[in-house]
């Protein structure tokens, strides 16, 4: 069935809303590795398949088990004895056929040693329930050629993500509750005269109570000033008063009643942000200072190029501050008073868009590099997101592992909580030494449960003192892990998958937060935790 | 909440389900189970072996699983977005005798998230395709659907379920299905038996956001103790929209609200229905006049549609409890979890409270207090208006005269006098008591 642009935006429809064409575009345009199609390997892909990924590859040289088809989705019973990785892509890519994908019945460990650089192609790899050996090797490739790695694993009712990137940059972070950029404490020219234009006094009723309230807070501003010798409203008791002067601005009827003016209630209420001062956040700030934005080469990602012209913004055009935003919220008022507003403001915003955009052009040639490199749109986009850059740098697994840079704070820290999410942790990394010293995890069988506690209790013993880690691990966890028999139950699976495809995407789309860098999710309490290790 | 009452309702239920039960014609016939070797190794290690942090009725048995398999029923509200991820989490968790319910069929748009559709599915009931694709996809599985409105059930069906678990995109149906479950409770002598409490799982989501609960009707707080939780929407206001529009979306409700029921533009009677493109095509053209109209920019076709897609992870937090209910084998959430996955990962878990004087679950009265010379209209905007009640279409009776009267006009009534409401938000008629503010 031919597929037309129209009926792709119709199935996608949902989710272009949350991250936009540009975004599903870098979807479609990514490949993403996954190994080992377990329970939540299918599940983190089933949630990449159905928003439409360019393509996936699944690597496992395992075969299929009959208890791999009793908690996975995309394992049937006949697949018994074939390749798990093959057994799983038919069942995925029948999910969509949009999506391109493809398997390799190969173990991680074998493309390791004989093709490390196979796992180069690919957008992200994503590995599931590895070995620690494996996950360290894996990492180290990854890493050095500066590839995504998502680390996950389902442990009885524990989820676990590790993020590995050295540095991700995201302009669309998409906060909530983010302020406006209004500009009343510094109003540009445009601002100023059109705030001019206003006589409240002299308007009629009509006007005067669909006037947009950044007027009413600009005019009473003024009229403060002349009163307070130039200095704004600054404690609680000064921004009380303010809101009482707008308030005596409400018309009065005949009798001496206050009229209904919504719109200078709009005004009083918005008082305490309209007056916060402009000025650039330190996250924004430390961005500014970052080492890439200082030496600008051939090589620079367009994004740090982009950082770099807006900071040259801010010290030579802007007065210190960012470009204008150009957004305003909405607000009681007639339509042409609020689109006129609206459009000075975007109107300025276009103005310093285009300064930037000259920094921008002035950068590139400065590195022989081509003006069209960086497109108008990109450029855009960037100014009006300037307050709300991230970058999101992860430490390697190798820093996580070695004595010498363990977060021992963190950990130490994190463990007066002994019931908090730190102790799974330690656990996994525990089951791990186990399965190192023993080649099987704690408890498999019901017969090595008891018995396997002992043996489990002297691996996190030996962990805690190999990293000299002055802390108490629970009985209970032990026997627990023990109890868990390395099992993968598929509702904890199912939420390691979603919340891995979520991560996943962020990645690929450069849009919203990813979390930086351990996620514990604990099934038996509902409870999650984010650590720096 | 109470462990003791909890286990007490564990054994009395498992009791009075399996007497339901095997009263029961089984719908369908049992199909073959087609078992395989380690099949159910994942989850075994949970039922058959004790641990420190096990509910403390907890006993480790070989029998357990067969509970899950032949005995225990459970009612998944929805075959949505929520819904499909519902029924594989559960057919995958050991559950057989599972009822969904769907009143919707197939869109388009659903294919992006909705996994048990295809595209040759479009224009088929929900309930239909999702029962049959799990049913042949988990072999022994026996998902029964229902292509019908939760309303069109009373309680001689929904009281044969263990556990019920909502994946619903409507406050409204929620609501309903609390008070629902809130009417089947049985209390002795004031107090309450705990086997007529139905588990209700719900869970809700959009974009980036979404919650995951555990209601014990009678026990915990209910959907109403929590109503303010979810916030009113917002409507513009009237004249917004009527005369002097400023956002593309003022643009968009103008059409939606005023101009469609004027024009009618696909004949007398016909709604607008947000599922045909058609319709939305429509609505985006008209909206794009309007805004020119006024100089406003930005009306996109995406615009007039309302949805966000979500994400594939409350439903299986809502799956987990459904299971630890089930087999007893850790304490349930106690009893709501938040997530937020804008910027990170971001839970956080707490105990929703009863609220003492809740209009749903605490049988007692509410006062409404009115002045003796207020108006009917004013009643009713207080019952549509106020947070934690939120009426959609409020119809009021009294006991005048020894009659049932229903409220259309001011009628004399007196101080004190009972008024008994009716709304689509619940089954249960809620009772107001009249107090007048001098």
């Amino acid at each position: 069935m031919a597929v037309t642009k129209a009926s792709k935006d119709q199935k996608y429809d949902r989710q272009l809303r949350l991250w936009g064409d540009h975004g599903q575009e870098e979807l479609e345009n990514a490949h993403v590795c996954l190994i080992n199609s377990t329970a939540s390997g299918t599940e983190i892909l089933k949630n990449l398949v159905l928003p439409g990924i360019g393509a996936f590859t699944i690597v496992d040289g395992h075969k299929v088990s009959g208890q791999d088809v009793g908690n996975n989705f995309f394992l049937s019973n006949n697949s018994i004895g074939r390749n798990r990785a093959q057994a799983a892509t038919e069942l995925l890519q029948e999910l969509n056929t949009d999506v391109s994908g493809n398997f390799v019945e190969e173990s991680p460990e074998k493309l390791l040693d004989n093709d490390p650089e196979f796992f180069h192609r690919f957008t992200l790899v994503i590995g599931v329930q590895l070995p620690e050996s494996t996950c360290l090797r894996l990492g180290s490739v990854l890493w050095n050629a500066n590839i995504p790695f998502l680390v996950c694993r389902t442990y009885g009712l524990v989820g676990y993500m590790r993020l590995v990137v050295k540095e991700h940059t995201v302009i669309e972070s998409h906060p909530d509750n983010a302020l406006e950029d209004l500009r009343l404490d510094q109003p540009f020219a445009e601002l100023k005269n059109h705030i001019q234009s206003y006589d409240l006094e002299g308007m009629g009723k009509k006007n005067h109570s669909h006037t947009p309230w950044i007027i009413i807070v600009a005019k009473y501003l003024e009229k403060w000033f002349s009163e307070h010798n130039f200095q704004f409203p600054k404690n609680y008791k000064e921004k009380e008063a303010f809101k009482q002067l707008i308030r005596q601005g409400i018309l009065k009827s005949e009798k001496g009643t206050p009229e209904d003016e919504e719109n200078f209630e709009e005004a009083i209420k918005n008082v305490n942000t309209a007056l916060n001062p402009t000025k650039i956040s330190s996250g924004v700030d430390d961005i500014f200072n970052g080492e890439q934005c200082n030496d600008i080469t051939s090589q620079t990602p367009a994004f740090w190029v982009m950082t770099r012209a807006v900071r040259e913004f801010v010290h030579n055009d802007g007065g210190g501050n960012l470009p204008v935003r150009g957004s305003i919220p909405d607000m009681i008022a007639d339509s042409e008073k609020f689109i006129t507003l609206q459009n000075i403001y975007r109107e300025k915003a276009m103005q310093d868009a285009s300064v930037v955009s000259k920094h921008v052009e002035s950068l590139l040639q400065s590195v022989g590099k081509p003006s069209e490199s960086i497109s108008e749109q990109d450029i855009k986009l960037f100014c009006k997101n300037a307050a709300f850059l991230r970058v999101v740098r992860c430490r390697s697994l190798v820093e996580e592992y070695s004595v010498e840079t363990v977060n021992k704070d963190a950990i130490t820290s994190c463990m007066d909580s002994a019931d908090g999410e730190m102790v799974l942790y330690l656990m996994l990394r525990s089951v791990d030494r186990f399965y190192q010293q023993h080649s099987r995890y704690p408890g498999v069988y019901n017969y090595q449960v008891e018995e396997d506690i002992s043996k489990l209790k002297l691996c996190v013993n030996s962990l805690l003192q190999e990293y000299s880690l002055n802390v108490n691990v629970k009985d209970d966890y032990i026997h627990e892990f023990c109890r868990y028999g390395a099992s993968e139950p598929h509702t904890v699976a199912s939420f390691l998958g979603g919340s891995a495809a979520q991560e996943a995407i962020k990645i690929i789309t450069r849009q919203f937060v990813p979390f930086n860098n351990t996620f514990i999710y604990n099934a038996m309490s509902q409870t999650t935790a984010t650590f720096q290790l | 909440m109470n462990l003791l009452l909890f286990s007490l309702f564990r054994e009395k239920k498992r009791r009075r389900v399996v007497e339901l039960t095997e009263k029961m014609v089984v719908d369908g016939g049992s199909r073959d189970g087609g078992e395989w070797d380690g099949r159910w190794n994942h989850i075994n290690t949970f039922l058959e072996r004790p641990g420190p942090f096990t509910h403390p009725d907890f006993e480790p048995s070989t029998e357990s699983l067969q509970f899950l398999l032949d005995t225990c029923k459970i009612l998944v509200i929805g075959a949505g977005g929520l819904g499909c991820e519902l029924l594989k989490d559960l057919a995958l968790s050991g559950f057989r005798h599972i009822h969904v319910v769907d009143m919707d069929t197939i869109d388009v748009s659903n294919l992006n998230r909705q996994f048990l559709f295809r595209l040759k599915d479009v224009g088929r009931p929900k309930a239909d395709i999702a029962a049959d694709f799990i049913n042949g996809r988990i072999p022994g599985c026996n998902v029964v659907p229902h292509f019908k409105k939760i309303q069109d059930f009373d309680e001689s069906f929904y009281r044969q379920f263990h556990i019920i678990v909502c994946g619903l995109d409507s406050i409204i149906a929620r609501r309903w299905m609390n008070g629902m479950l809130l009417s089947l409770l049985v209390y002795e002598d004031g107090v309450l038996d705990p086997s007529s409490i139905i588990p209700l799982i719900d869970g809700g989501t959009e974009g980036f956001k979404g919650n995951a609960r555990v209601i014990f009707p009678g026990m915990t707080a209910c959907i109403d103790c929590t109503l303010e939780l979810y916030p009113p929407q917002i409507n513009f206001p009237m004249c917004t929209i009527a005369s002097m529009p400023r956002l593309p979306e003022h643009c968009v409700e103008y059409v939606r609200m005023l101009l469609w029921p004027k024009e009618k533009p696909f004949g007398d009677g016909v709604g607008l229905d947000a599922d045909d493109p058609e319709h939305i095509q429509w609505v985006y053209q008209k909206s794009q006049e309007r805004a020119a109209e006024f100089s406003i920019t930005g009306v996109t076709y995406r615009l007039t549609q309302g949805e966000n897609t979500h994400s594939a992870i409350l439903n299986s937090a809502c799956a987990t409890e459904v299971f630890k209910i089930a087999s007893s084998a850790y304490i349930p959430l106690n009893n709501y979890m938040v997530f937020n996955d804008v910027d990170g990962l971001y839970t956080y878990t707490f105990e929703a409270e009863r609220k003492e004087n809740c209009s749903s679950c605490s049988q007692v009265p509410q006062d409404l207090h009115f002045s003796p010379s207020a108006k009917l209209q004013e009643v009713l905007d207080y019952l549509t208006e106020n947070a934690s009640l939120q009426m959609k279409s409020p119809a009021i009776t009294a006991t005048l005269e020894g009659k049932n009267k229903t409220l259309y006009l001011q009628l004399g009534l007196l101080d004190g006098q009972e008024l008994a409401v009716a709304d689509v938000t619940t089954p249960q008629t809620l009772l107001f008591k009249l107090s007048f503010t001098s």
